[in-house]
């Protein structure tokens, strides 16, 4: 796992550059400074976890990132986000061409209410990925297994994603989310409404997720932020306190706020 | 704290409890009370309408053996119909003065009333009924036809229980003798109650002629009003709806506009009448007392209901929704196409259908643009004098009758009612019935 990792690191650090850069990121909700002068590197082929407690900013963070929160009038953000050096927040930048290369999952599985099927073909369908139905037939398939759960629906892919159960619904949300081969996947809190078995099964998918994909995930548990990231980012009042390998968080954490939260005294 | 013994035992029910639980018996009281009390008004409403109305959709028939008589019809016995066309409705009066003689002959009853009382016993349309007969085919001059005819409003009235002998001693219109006659012709079967399928299809008619009345032109005026609405207010309140839920940015202008929507919801519906008055008559001058400016002025009036429940059926759609979609990269408009709408339509639908009822059931701003009063037309043939030729519209119609002198009138405005109703039940049935049928599914 450790090798793993180093060779992973090895590997995004002869790309030469991190995937997501964010400089000097501050939200506004009208009057209220909601994050703060947040700067952080994203490295390719890893997973980040966002850790904080409620209201810390780490979820409008994530929103950020793949411009969610334009949907919110009242919200203004300055500084840069680039994305492989491209600054997304551009005035050419589309936010749609964005969301399709930067995915994302949210905290209540919220499929669409039609079939499976739909569910994943849906992004491919609006962005032209493919040209023919056997095609698109490859691509759910594709999706389905990647998000581990093909053999579960396979049988079923004319059946509502509504009517599964509630891991199945986020797996196949999961799922919706790579089938337009983004290249950075977001998570906001994608095991919060699941039980500890699809949690499980969750999670696991993640950390094989990142062999393709460069993953963020918003958690409220600090267990799983220890057992799925590489990275960690530890939010507090709307800033970034302290940003490193997860295992130097966890073990040696350098500021004292750090150590309160993952040692349950504050949060 | 009221409790003077010594024990707290819980089978003793406390004074605070007893008035607690008094109350509450009380409440439920009044609310049955209050049900039973709307439960029974229903009901005198509903019988009343149905024990009034029903008579309506029955008339009485004469059945006649009509000698066409070349001798009155065709002078010349040439055939030419504009000679034929020269003889007006009064001169067809003899000849049907001849064949109530010759039915009386036939069935041997003897009577004394005189040639104009003899023909007072069937409606004022007859003459005109044969006329258009025998334009229509001029060879059938010279030979015997069967006619059905209506009877006269007061023979009808007679039959329905509207008037006696004693009620009609001092009118011109009626008389016992008249009555006297009629219930011999029952027995030989001459004068029937039937039903009348012209009273649903029909026009209206003068008020000497309330039997021929019918409701039927006024309600292909009511179709087209509700077309014009439909095809107007269901697609700018939608897309009003849209527009300022799913894309306007919230402020003063856009809660100006909703507060003025809300408002406008709650104008009477004579204002819209004379707003419509003045502007699409008076100023752009479309031709009064036609369908288009009614449906003009009843979209003004649906506009507000539709935009109000469009907007709360798109609210109803879960934020997680147009999450889901505007992550995977769907632009704002496929949010709102491919998901959101296709969610919100029961409720839409169910919305239009509920204001589409109001406004088949409006009458007041109808009567501010002149489709009321007697409106001779017979049916629109076409779609443009559908909408174009002066019209009613059901609503309309059962003032106009419910107004008119003569009680033959009110009993068709009663029958006008079960119409109208019969069009209200059926569709917010379907409003019902989409709406549960298409009940959450997420």
């Amino acid at each position: 796992m450790k090798d793993q990792l180093n060779s992973d690191r090895e590997a995004s650090l002869s790309n030469g550059m991190p995937k997501i850069t964010a400089e000097n990121v501050n939200v506004f909700y009208d009057e209220v400074h909601a994050l703060k002068d947040v700067s952080v590197e994203i490295e390719q082929n890893a997973v980040t976890a966002f850790i904080g407690p409620s209201g810390c900013g780490k979820s409008t963070f994530l929103r950020c990132l793949n411009r969610m929160n334009d949907t919110i009038d009242i919200c203004k953000i300055t500084g840069r986000i680039l994305l492989e050096n491209e600054d997304i927040y551009d005035a050419n930048v589309d936010p749609v061409q964005l969301r399709a290369k930067v995915g994302m999952v949210f905290q209540k599985p919220n499929p669409f209410p039609k079939s499976v099927y739909d569910n994943i073909a849906y992004g491919p369908r609006i962005h032209g990925l493919a040209s023919n139905k056997s095609e698109l037939d490859d691509i759910v398939e594709q999706s389905l297994r990647r998000a581990a759960i093909w053999d579960e629906v396979k049988d079923r892919l004319d059946a509502p994603g509504t009517g599964l159960s509630g891991g199945q619904q986020q797996r196949v949300c999961i799922a919706r989310a790579i089938a337009t081969s983004p290249d950075v996947l977001l998570m906001d809190e994608p095991c919060s409404s699941l039980d500890p078995i699809a949690t499980a099964q969750v999670e696991e998918l993640i950390d094989e997720l990142r062999q393709n994909f460069c993953v963020v995930i918003v958690t409220h548990s600090m267990q799983q932020a220890a057992r799925v990231s590489q990275r960690t980012a530890f939010f507090h009042l709307g800033s970034l306190v302290e940003f490193g390998d997860t295992e130097k968080i966890f073990t040696n954490p350098s500021d004292p706020r750090t150590e309160s939260y993952i040692t349950g005294r504050i949060g | 704290m009221t409790d003077t013994t010594p024990t707290n035992s819980l089978f003793k029910i406390s004074d605070r409890t007893k008035s607690r639980n008094a109350a509450e018996k009380r409440f439920r009281i009044y609310g049955i009370a209050a049900i039973s009390i709307g439960l029974f008004m229903l009901l005198v409403l509903a019988s009343t309408i149905i024990l009034r109305g029903t008579s309506a959709f029955q008339q009485t028939f004469i059945t006649l053996d009509v000698e066409l008589l070349e001798s009155k019809l065709d002078k010349k016995g040439n055939r030419n119909i504009d000679d034929i066309k020269k003889v007006s409705t009064f001169g067809y009066n003899p000849i049907l003065v001849n064949a109530v003689k010759a039915s009386l002959e036939k069935n041997d009853i003897q009577s004394s009333l005189k040639k104009k009382e003899l023909s007072g016993i069937i409606s004022k349309s007859a003459p005109s009924q044969l006329r258009e007969y025998v334009l229509a085919d001029v060879s059938s001059i010279g030979q015997t036809v069967e006619f059905r005819f209506l009877a006269n409003g007061w023979i009808d009235g007679y039959l329905k229980g509207r008037y006696s002998r004693e009620s009609v001693a001092n009118s011109k219109f009626a008389s016992a003798e008249q009555f006297d006659l009629i219930d011999e012709l029952i027995k030989v079967g001459v004068v029937e109650k039937k039903f009348n399928l012209d009273f649903i299809l029909g026009a209206d008619a003068s008020d000497q002629r309330p039997e021929a009345s019918g409701i039927g032109v006024a309600m292909v005026g009511s179709f087209y009003l509700m077309l014009v609405v439909l095809l107007l207010s269901l697609p700018l309140g939608v897309a009003a709806s849209v527009y300022l839920e799913e894309f306007a940015k919230k402020n003063l202008f856009t809660d100006l506009i909703e507060i003025t929507i809300s408002n406008l919801a709650a104008v009477p519906s004579i204002v819209f009448g004379i707003l419509g008055l003045a502007v699409f008559i008076n100023y752009v001058n479309l031709p009064q007392s036609t369908p288009i400016v009614g449906g003009l002025v009843l979209t003004l009036m649906t506009l507000p209901t539709i935009i109000i429940s469009t907007r709360a059926s798109l609210k109803s759609v879960p934020p997680s929704i147009r999450d889901a979609a505007l992550g995977v990269g769907a632009s704002k408009m496929q949010t709102v196409f491919h998901h959101v709408l296709p969610l919100a339509a029961p409720g839409i639908f169910t919305g239009t259908i509920i204001g589409m009822a109001q406004a088949l059931g409006e009458s007041a701003p109808l009567l501010l643009i002149g489709m009321i009063g007697y409106i001779a037309t017979n049916m629109p043939t076409t779609i443009g004098e559908g909408l174009l030729a002066p019209n009613s519209a059901m609503p309309a119609q059962i003032y106009e009758w419910a107004k008119r002198a003569d009680p033959a009138f009110v009993e068709r405005a009663w029958g006008g009612i079960i119409i109208l109703l019969i069009f209200l039940l059926t569709m917010n049935t379907m409003a019902v019935v989409l709406r549960r049928k298409f009940e959450r599914r997420w």
